[in-house]
């Protein structure tokens, strides 16, 4: 088992220190960089020399190898380096942006959760076929919604026609539903679909049959039987929910001007601020690599069938 | 991993039946179409020839206004009515087809080529260069997909081909796992190793058995992947990273419509609804081809 574990640690360190070689040779090689964005404009009348000085100062010419052992170093010790757009460090935006991003994505999530399972219980209760379909379909419709247009068309509806949620002046909590929503609208769908097959899948097994034959209700067998084994494999797909999390969360925050990660992601890519992005890319990366250990190793724990097989398959 | 699709096994077994055993002609095949799936094939035909021939579905110019028609509601001159600047927002629309579905095709298809390219590699060759291989793609996977092609963004520059790429190379690490699965899948039936015995060099049974055996859900995926690259190529669009305006690709048409949203519903609800549109089209194609992983 410890040996399991080792290895699995060994591959979730490797996985992350190639996201941040990758994304350090995608943003430091760019052409435009953001110093000379910044500094170039005429009307701060800076002279040639001082921009030279003032590039020297963040390290900007020296040899890319430098540069990238220096980063790496830095990153090791939790400095994230400076933004040059805003002039402070970069782990000083990220903590005052990340409260924000945390409370959306906890609560779009949990809504998320309780949709998905929503759909995939109410689905195979159903009595009617044609419920079922209908209610088998949304996560496809739920998928191939673009997130940006459904967090328009929700301001659209709730606010300007309904009036039920206000655009001016919201209270902190008023100003979350319509963001919670529609962050939870592109998890959910992955989430539902997982769910619905899952259920359809254990539904067909024998001990199904025999706690039916025994004269156990379909609720019955549902709640007891097939919800805990449908909801197992469902943590498989923990990292591409929070892809899915990363992704809505830049969107619904420039939709709806939340002063989070992804409203800060959107400006750092509009502004080249490589910094930035690099950090919060290396970041995601590791809450990713994260999430995938936990899983891992929440797998022989959760299923014992899996607990003798667990250093065997390593 | 590769699951299932359960759900459709009914849409899959008409499918199967034809591959497999006699073929069918085209009216008949026509006639046993599910109505969903014959919706969705007519979808995308329109948004192909509105990208290829615009001309032919609107008479306005999607980049000139016409004064005094500002902001006008949907009607009979102007089926989806006007923008602030007087143009015909289905013109627009139309046009804006080539845009969307090309950066959409230029995406699968680079994530295609690489992405299938890389797993064929990995599933055929010797074990350092496979996991070689997969390692790199679970890098891949590690980055989220919305980062991954904004880095590339940053790197390249905005405009619809950069915003093309990025959302292809995006799909690479996808279709490498998938390709590479099947690859493997293929390599372990019985006939493909009659094929080594019988005398079968290693590209030519690649090419022979391999390879068109593998192709059934590397094309469905692509399919989904064209759904999916339509939907990412209209966010960048949306964040003002793909074409600047005023081309009218569909997810700066939304953006742009953003601004009258108290006024104009029509601008941003259009446009959106064309895109879910296509997707779901291009999502529902992608199942009726077999399975499809999750």
């Amino acid at each position: 088992m410890s040996g399991y574990l080792l290895n699995r640690l060994g591959q979730a360190l490797f996985v992350l220190w190639a996201a941040f070689t990758i994304s350090f040779v995608l943003l430091q090689a760019m052409p435009g960089d953001a110093v000379l964005i910044k500094f170039q404009n005429p009307e701060l009348g800076l002279n040639p020399q001082q921009i030279a000085d003032i590039r020297a100062s963040y390290a900007a010419d020296s040899a890319i190898w430098v540069q990238y052992l220096q980063t790496i170093g830095r990153f090791l010790t939790g400095n994230f380096g400076y933004s040059v757009q805003a002039g402070v460090p970069v782990s000083t935006m990220l903590a005052a942006h990340l409260p924000a991003t945390l409370k959306l994505a906890s609560l779009g999530f949990i809504l998320a959760a309780v949709f998905a399972v929503a759909i995939a219980f109410v689905s195979s209760l159903t009595p009617f076929a044609w419920l079922r379909g209908a209610i088998q379909s949304v996560p496809s419709l739920f998928i191939s919604i673009p997130t940006f247009w459904l967090g328009i068309m929700l301001i659209q509806i709730f606010s300007f026609r309904l009036k039920l949620v206000p655009v001016i002046n919201p209270g902190p909590w008023q100003e979350l539903i319509l963001p919670v929503i529609t962050l939870a609208v592109p998890i959910a769908a992955p989430l539902a679909q997982v769910l619905v097959r899952n259920i359809d899948d254990v539904l067909t097994r024998p001990f199904v049959a025999v706690a039916r034959a025994k004269g156990a209700t379909r609720h019955w067998v549902l709640w007891r039987h097939v919800a805990k084994n449908a909801l197992l494999p469902t943590l498989t797909i923990a990292g591409v929910l929070f892809g899915e999390l990363i992704a809505g969360a830049v969107v619904t925050e420039t939709v709806f001007g939340l002063n989070g990660i992804g409203g800060l992601t959107e400006r750092a890519v509009g502004s080249q601020d490589a910094a930035v992005l690099q950090a919060i890319v290396v970041l995601s990366a590791l809450a990713f690599v994260i999430i995938n250990l936990i899983v891992d190793l929440l797998f022989p724990v959760l299923d014992p069938r899996l607990r003798t097989k667990a250093g065997a398959t390593a | 991993m590769t699951t299932f699709d359960t759900v459709h096994d009914d849409i899959i077994a008409p499918g199967r039946g034809h591959g497999a055993g006699r073929r069918l002609s085209l009216p008949l095949l026509i006639r046993r179409l599910p109505p969903g799936l014959a919706l969705s094939w007519l979808v995308l035909a329109i948004a192909f020839l509105w990208a290829v021939a615009p001309s032919l579905f609107t008479s306005y110019n999607p980049l000139e206004g016409v004064g005094g028609e500002q902001l006008r509601r949907p009607d009979a001159s102007h089926l989806l009515g006007t923008d602030a600047l007087g143009r015909d927002l289905y013109a627009r629309i139309v046009y804006g087809a080539v845009h969307s579905l090309t950066g959409a095709f230029v995406a699968v298809a680079l994530g295609l080529v690489i992405g299938t390219g890389l797993g064929v590699v990995a599933g055929s060759v010797r074990r350092r260069v496979d996991d070689a291989i997969m390692r790199l793609v679970d890098v891949l996977l590690s980055i989220p997909p919305l980062l991954l092609s904004l880095s590339i963004i940053i790197l390249l520059g905005f405009g619809t081909v950069n915003a093309a790429i990025a959302v292809g190379l995006t799909s690479v690490a996808g279709f490498a796992r998938l390709a590479r699965s099947e690859v493997v899948r293929v390599r372990r039936s019985d006939y493909v190793e009659a094929a080594f015995g019988s005398g079968g060099t290693f590209t030519s049974v690649l090419r022979r058995h391999v390879l068109p055996n593998s192709l059934t859900s590397v094309l469905a995926i692509a399919a989904l992947h064209f759904g999916s690259a339509v939907l990412q190529i209209s966010t960048l669009g949306f964040l003002g990273y793909g074409a600047p305006p005023p081309t009218p690709e569909w997810g700066l048409l939304i953006a742009e419509g953003r601004n009258y949203i108290s006024t104009a519903w029509w601008l941003t609800t259009a446009p959106g609804v064309i895109v879910v549109l296509v997707v779901l089209a291009a999502n529902r194609v992608s199942q009726s081809f077999g399975k499809v992983p999750a």
